[in-house]
């Protein structure tokens, strides 16, 4: 067939965990977990009650709810926009579902999940359908319903307040129940960053995301059909904040309106931290979780070693700051010029 | 020798294509059977690309017709033309940098097991497969950022062939590939040949077309010239057909006497894309750089003019140094850059046509810091009368003019600067024969006044006409350099190509 | 450098035909901006029977004294194709900075200078990590965002510093001498006079312009795009320094909070005076008349006792709206003339389909 001597090797399947494209997203992984091991263990150090089965249960909760928030943000900044409202979305969600124990505390917890799921996927439809069809930037639309929809929060929710003495306990369980000492908000953090990280990589829907992330046009003209795409993107993110708003009523068991404020540039924090690509195109819902891991830990570290934590937001931003720059500098340094090389011809 | 070859896979026949008034395509015609390598060849200009874009379904043609087996195809857009069986492989793919090799030939349609989820394991059994079948190693898993222009290139020949093309076009594909890589590439254009594919070609390296292809097609002015089995042409008779032709009356050169030496580059090196390069431009002299697609004139001009920097070596203006990668120090050293590309870099396509000459002047329009009411106008009016530009209203936007009337846009900001080196990229491409003469026109004049004029051109004859010396570039390199009187298209077209010796 | 890529070279009539409209559909939003003037203090007349008078004028321009001054450089930002969402962050640490010197026993003016010089200091960051490092303006002041907001919380927590001169406070309480207007609205004016003339009427207009409408033929012209950018976050950071000073001033107090979530109001502004998102288009008379637009608002819909959450719906109504309005436009003009050339050239085809049988 042909003449080539040196070329003509046949490749076999290698195994997915040798090659380089899985090295370079563990690297960015495993060196959020060896930031995690240090911070724990330098802060241990300072103080024993760090590691504490209270502290630590507490920690695992609260970044639970972040980590939920981020697995759809990931999908929204892959696909190369930003959804900003996700805060607001959460704490509506979360309104909702405590008016909903309010009136009739005797409704199932699945109707109460399936609720918060609701409005969250409508606010998701609302945010897709005018970054999709009307072609307006994301940073615009959702910096909009961030707004609007904390407005519509605030108008509902007037000064009313639900605690926990509304909720029903088998509902406040899920908040502060264990199981063999992890919560169950852990547990159930673990099991959709789990399914969620499994359904981007093996599902093509999941994969158009990358595609039009790494590079939009290219995917148009693969036959991506991008529009749906992204409005799936923004269903997503709606769907899962909203559910995250249930949860954040379990956890914390009462809601006003404030419930999730700032809660969006924490996660946009977490997820780059976590090695999402602001440009989009890259990154993993795993990384994101274990960067709202990082983030957590760190502000309880903080709390700890008595630095005050009213500095945590100054925290997450610096993070933020110093993981987009870190990020693109390695990518001006690694990737090789992509410069024509020419033939050494005498 | 040669049996007759059974019918066409692809045919174009007698395609016409225009672009407002610049008619790309005269007489686009190519018959392209399975199991042949079929080499396209003309200089820039040419039409193959407008051809080739046709047959990609990207533009349809005003007149003529597309024959797929026989049958006349219509293509809306490119994804039609790809189910249709035709692949086009690009000198510079584009991949999806994030995804994986395997990812990138199966985007869109991955593979599936149960449940709708995709068979990673089967992806990557199906691309070693088709390396295996194109007899070469590349890891499937590896993700597409970083691989190399060669490498990025099989992954779009792996993606044509697990598409089921028939038909796969190659435009200049060997252009950024190093020896070996040529070697392999042409290995693959062998495997797919024997498979029953028909493979398009398109290069203006002579060597590889006839190395490699058994038929070949050269066009000229938008319109085919010959199309012969490679066994009845020579490297030579190729290169006549490609360029002979009756020289048009261009506006022929003032002669102007050459003075001092303006623009002098010595040794200028940018790594990967020119090396060793120099020349000098006088005043009142008109230097042509010429040379095919990719032999790296745009860049020179841009390290000149300093959007890039360079290297190595140095480029001099009246004598004093210039620094690189700074456009404010080449301005105030008095040089003006028409760019190629007129529309993304040449003009601001949404301002004004008097905003959009005023632009380099600012400085000269104001009084005291402000500009005074008009003052732009007055300023435009005065240059679009001398370069006779026709507009509607000077506050139209600037992409209400025609091409040619841009292009004067273009110059008239430069002129106003009163350069004293002024490089002009493809001052003539995609505009009318009128204006051509009139920007020809115009160029002789400056340089009669005494102003250096650098000139990037691909078309021969303005090369011919307009330039006192000429410097022809190939790959980077310097390879000779001729007087005006010393200068034919032929040994302009040799050292082109890269052949050094000129054909007897 | 192929010139095979998926370009159209060609610039159909239709493109062309859509692209004229769109040119006229600037000045038509000058002239909806104004209704939308109109229609708001007819609103507010209609709400309250003090709105109209001249007194509340002095209400109306106090409230969005800040936001104004906030959207000038903004503008300018926008123009060239970025955006800045620090600028509340920056001026909420910029007054913690005042009020903290001050409380150390700094005479106020020092004080004040200072704050603004850390507002110029904060932007110059902003403006390193976008024109330096080439970040996305979007993601870095995300960052900033946080980060300023979080040391500004980090340095006052839980506490505010009050107790300003006094004759420096009243600025949130007295009008200027003979007129109904608060000094901050004064300073506007000054700046709008002073901003309006350089992004009109001067090189460094013309280089804004050019930049937002395509940064490399700008470059390729000439403009030092970088160096442009640069400063213009710096004077963005400066003058947010400078809206925390007055908004602690008038308040007579500093938090870590103030004006938490400004930027909506300040983005909305912009965008609503007519400002492409996209860059390279917009007016600072446009501008001008979406402060008013807002002023009017926020004061109507405080006398119509809408409490502040209710009042964010309406503001994020009209920033969306704002730009659905015209891509919708842009995006209907070009369905219709995409219509028209299919349609056209079915009609060829089937001409020379009939001619060539």
């Amino acid at each position: 067939m042909t003449t080539l001597a040196e070329e003509q090797q046949v490749v076999a399947p290698r195994a997915s965990t040798h090659t380089i494209a899985e090295l370079v997203f563990r690297f960015r992984e495993l060196g959020i977990v060896l930031a995690l091991a240090i911070v724990v263990v330098a802060t241990t150090i300072d103080n024993h009650r760090f590691l504490s089965s209270e502290s630590v249960k507490n920690l695992l909760s609260s970044a639970a709810i972040i980590a939920l928030l981020a697995i759809g943000e990931t999908i929204v900044i892959i696909t190369r926009n930003v959804d900003l409202s996700i805060g607001s979305v959460l704490g509506i969600s979360a309104y909702a579902a405590g008016v909903l124990y309010q009136h009739h505390p005797h409704v199932s917890i699945v109707l109460v999940f399936l609720l918060a799921l609701g409005i969250g996927a409508a606010c998701g439809v609302v945010n897709g359908a005018v970054v999709t069809v009307a072609r307006v930037p994301s940073l615009v639309v959702t910096l909009g319903t961030l707004y609007v929809i904390r407005g519509v929060d605030g108008a509902w929710a007037g000064g009313n307040q639900v605690n926990a003495s509304m909720l029903p306990t088998s509902f406040n369980r899920i908040g502060y129940g264990t199981v063999a000492g992890v919560p169950y908000l852990g547990i159930i953090a673990i099991v959709a960053v789990a399914i969620a990280t499994y359904a981007m990589r093996s599902f093509r829907t999941a994969r158009d995301f990358y595609a039009i992330g790494s590079d939009p046009e290219a995917a148009r003209l693969a036959g991506i059909p991008v529009g749906s795409r992204v409005f799936l993107a923004f269903v997503l993110s709606g769907s899962i904040a909203g559910l995250s708003g249930a949860v954040w009523l379990s956890y914390y068991g009462s809601v006003d309106a404030i419930a999730g404020v700032g809660y969006e540039f924490q996660v946009i924090a977490a997820v780059v931290v976590g090695g999402v690509a602001i440009f989009g195109g890259s990154g993993t819902i795993l990384g994101a979780a274990l960067g709202a891991l990082l983030l957590n830990t760190i502000n309880s570290a903080l709390v700890v070693v008595n630095v005050s934590s009213f500095w945590s937001s100054a925290v997450s931003g610096a993070l933020l700051v110093g993981a987009i720059a870190f990020d693109r500098l390695v990518a001006v340094r690694l990737a090789p010029a992509l410069r024509r090389r020419r033939r050494a011809r005498v | 020798m040669t049996t007759p070859p059974p019918e066409p896979v692809l045919a174009l026949e007698h395609a016409q294509k225009s672009f407002g008034a610049v008619h790309a395509l005269e007489d686009g015609d190519i018959r392209l059977h399975a199991g042949e390598v079929h080499g396209l060849v003309g200089e820039n200009g040419a039409g193959k690309s407008t051809l080739v874009k046709i047959l990609a379904g990207v533009h349809r043609p005003d007149a003529g017709r597309l024959l797929l087996d026989g049958e006349e195809a219509i293509f809306d857009n490119a994804k039609q033309s790809q189910a249709a069986g035709i692949a086009i492989i690009f000198q510079e793919p584009t991949l999806f940098p994030d995804l994986s090799v395997a990812e990138n030939i199966f985007v869109g349609m991955q593979p599936l097991k149960r449940f709708r989820r995709i068979d990673g394991r089967r992806m990557r059994r199906e691309a070693a497969a088709v390396f295996e079948q194109l007899g070469v190693r590349l890891d499937p898993d590896r993700l597409a950022r970083g691989l190399s222009i060669a490498d990025q290139q099989l992954v779009e020949i792996a993606k044509a062939l697990t598409t089921n093309a028939r038909v796969i076009v190659m435009d200049e594909p060997t252009a950024a590939l190093t020896a070996t890589e040529v070697d392999r590439l042409f290995g693959i254009v062998e495997t797919l040949r024997s498979r029953g594919n028909a493979v398009l070609f398109v290069s203006h390296r002579l060597e590889e077309i006839f190395g490699i292809c058994q038929r070949v097609t050269v066009m000229r002015d938008g319109r085919h010239v010959l199309t012969e089995p490679i066994e009845r042409l020579t490297i030579q008779s190729v290169i006549r057909a490609m360029v002979g032709r009756d020289m048009d009356a261009l506006f022929p050169k003032v002669p102007a006497e050459a003075g001092r030496v303006v623009l002098k580059v010595e040794r200028l090196t940018r790594e990967g894309v020119f090396t060793d390069v120099s020349f000098v431009v006088r005043s009142g002299e008109i230097v042509a750089l010429a040379g095919l697609v990719g032999a790296g004139r745009t860049e020179i001009a841009r390290a000149i003019f300093g959007i890039d920097r360079w290297d190595a070596g140095s480029v001099e203006i009246d004598g004093r140094r210039l620094p690189p990668g700074s456009p404010t120090a080449a301005m105030a050293a008095g040089i003006g850059l028409v760019p190629e590309d007129r529309r993304q870099q040449g003009l601001v396509m949404d301002l004004s046509i008097e905003r959009n000459i005023a632009l380099a002047s600012l400085d000269a329009v104001r009084r005291g810091g402000l500009i005074p009411r008009g003052a732009e106008r007055r300023f435009a009016r005065d240059w679009a009368l001398r370069l006779r530009l026709k507009y509607g209203k000077l506050t139209n936007p600037v992409w209400t003019l025609s091409g040619g009337n841009q292009q004067k846009a273009v110059l008239a900001k430069w002129l106003a600067r009163k350069p004293t080196l002024l490089i002009v990229d493809e001052p003539t491409r995609g505009i009318d024969v009128g204006t051509k003469a009139e920007v020809h026109r115009l160029l002789s004049e400056l340089a009669a006044q005494g102003v250096a004029v650098l000139m990037i051109s691909s078309e021969l004859p303005e090369v011919l006409g307009m330039a006192d010396r000429i410097v022809v570039l190939f790959e980077g390199r310097v390879m000779r350099e001729f007087e005006r009187a010393d200068a034919t298209e032929d040994a302009i077209m040799h050292a082109a190509t890269g052949m050094i010796e000129a054909a007897a | 450098m192929s010139d095979l890529a998926f370009q159209p070279h060609d610039e159909s009539p239709a493109t062309l035909a859509s692209r004229r409209a769109a040119l006229r559909g600037v000045l038509r939003w000058e002239v909806l901006l104004l209704v939308l003037l109109g229609g708001t203090i007819a609103f507010g007349a209609d709400v309250s029977p003090y709105f109209l008078q001249s007194t509340n004028l002095f209400y109306i321009c106090l409230n969005v004294g800040e936001i104004a001054i906030m959207a000038l450089p903004l503008t300018l930002i926008v123009v060239t194709g970025e955006i800045d969402l620090s600028i509340a962050s920056m001026l909420g640490l910029s007054g913690v900075l005042m009020a903290e010197l001050f409380d150390h026993g700094w005479p106020i003016w020092p004080a004040m200078i200072a704050a603004v010089a850390l507002g110029g200091v904060l932007g110059a960051f902003n403006g390193f990590l976008v024109t330096r490092l080439g970040l996305p303006s979007l993601a870095v002041t995300i960052g900033t965002l946080t980060l300023y907001r979080g040391i500004a919380q980090g340095i006052l927590p839980t506490d505010t510093i009050g107790g300003f001169p006094a004759h420096l406070s009243s600025i949130g309480v007295v009008p200027i001498p003979g007129t109904h207007l608060p000094y901050s609205i004064a300073f506007f004016g000054a700046l709008a006079i002073v901003f309006a003339v350089v992004l009109h009427a001067t090189p460094l207009g013309r280089a804004i312009f050019a930049i937002g409408a395509s940064q490399e033929a700008a470059f390729f012209a000439g403009i030092r795009v970088k160096r442009i950018k640069f400063w213009l976050f710096v004077l963005s950071g400066l003058l947010s320094g400078f809206a925390g000073v007055l908004w602690s001033l008038r308040f007579a107090s500093a938090r870590y909070d103030s004006a938490i979530g400004m930027e909506l109001f300040v983005v909305t502004t912009v965008l609503l005076g007519g400002i492409s998102i996209f860059g390279g288009r917009g007016t600072i008379a446009g501008v001008v008349v979406a402060v008013a637009v807002l002023g009017c608002l926020q004061t109507a819909l405080t006398a119509d006792r809408i409490p502040a959450q209710d009042q964010n719906i309406v503001v994020g109504t009209l920033l969306v709206a704002s730009v659905i309005v015209p891509n919708g436009a842009e995006l209907y003009r070009r369905a219709r003339a995409r219509m028209r050339s299919v349609v056209a050239r079915r009609h060829a085809a089937a001409a020379a389909h009939a001619e060539g049988q």
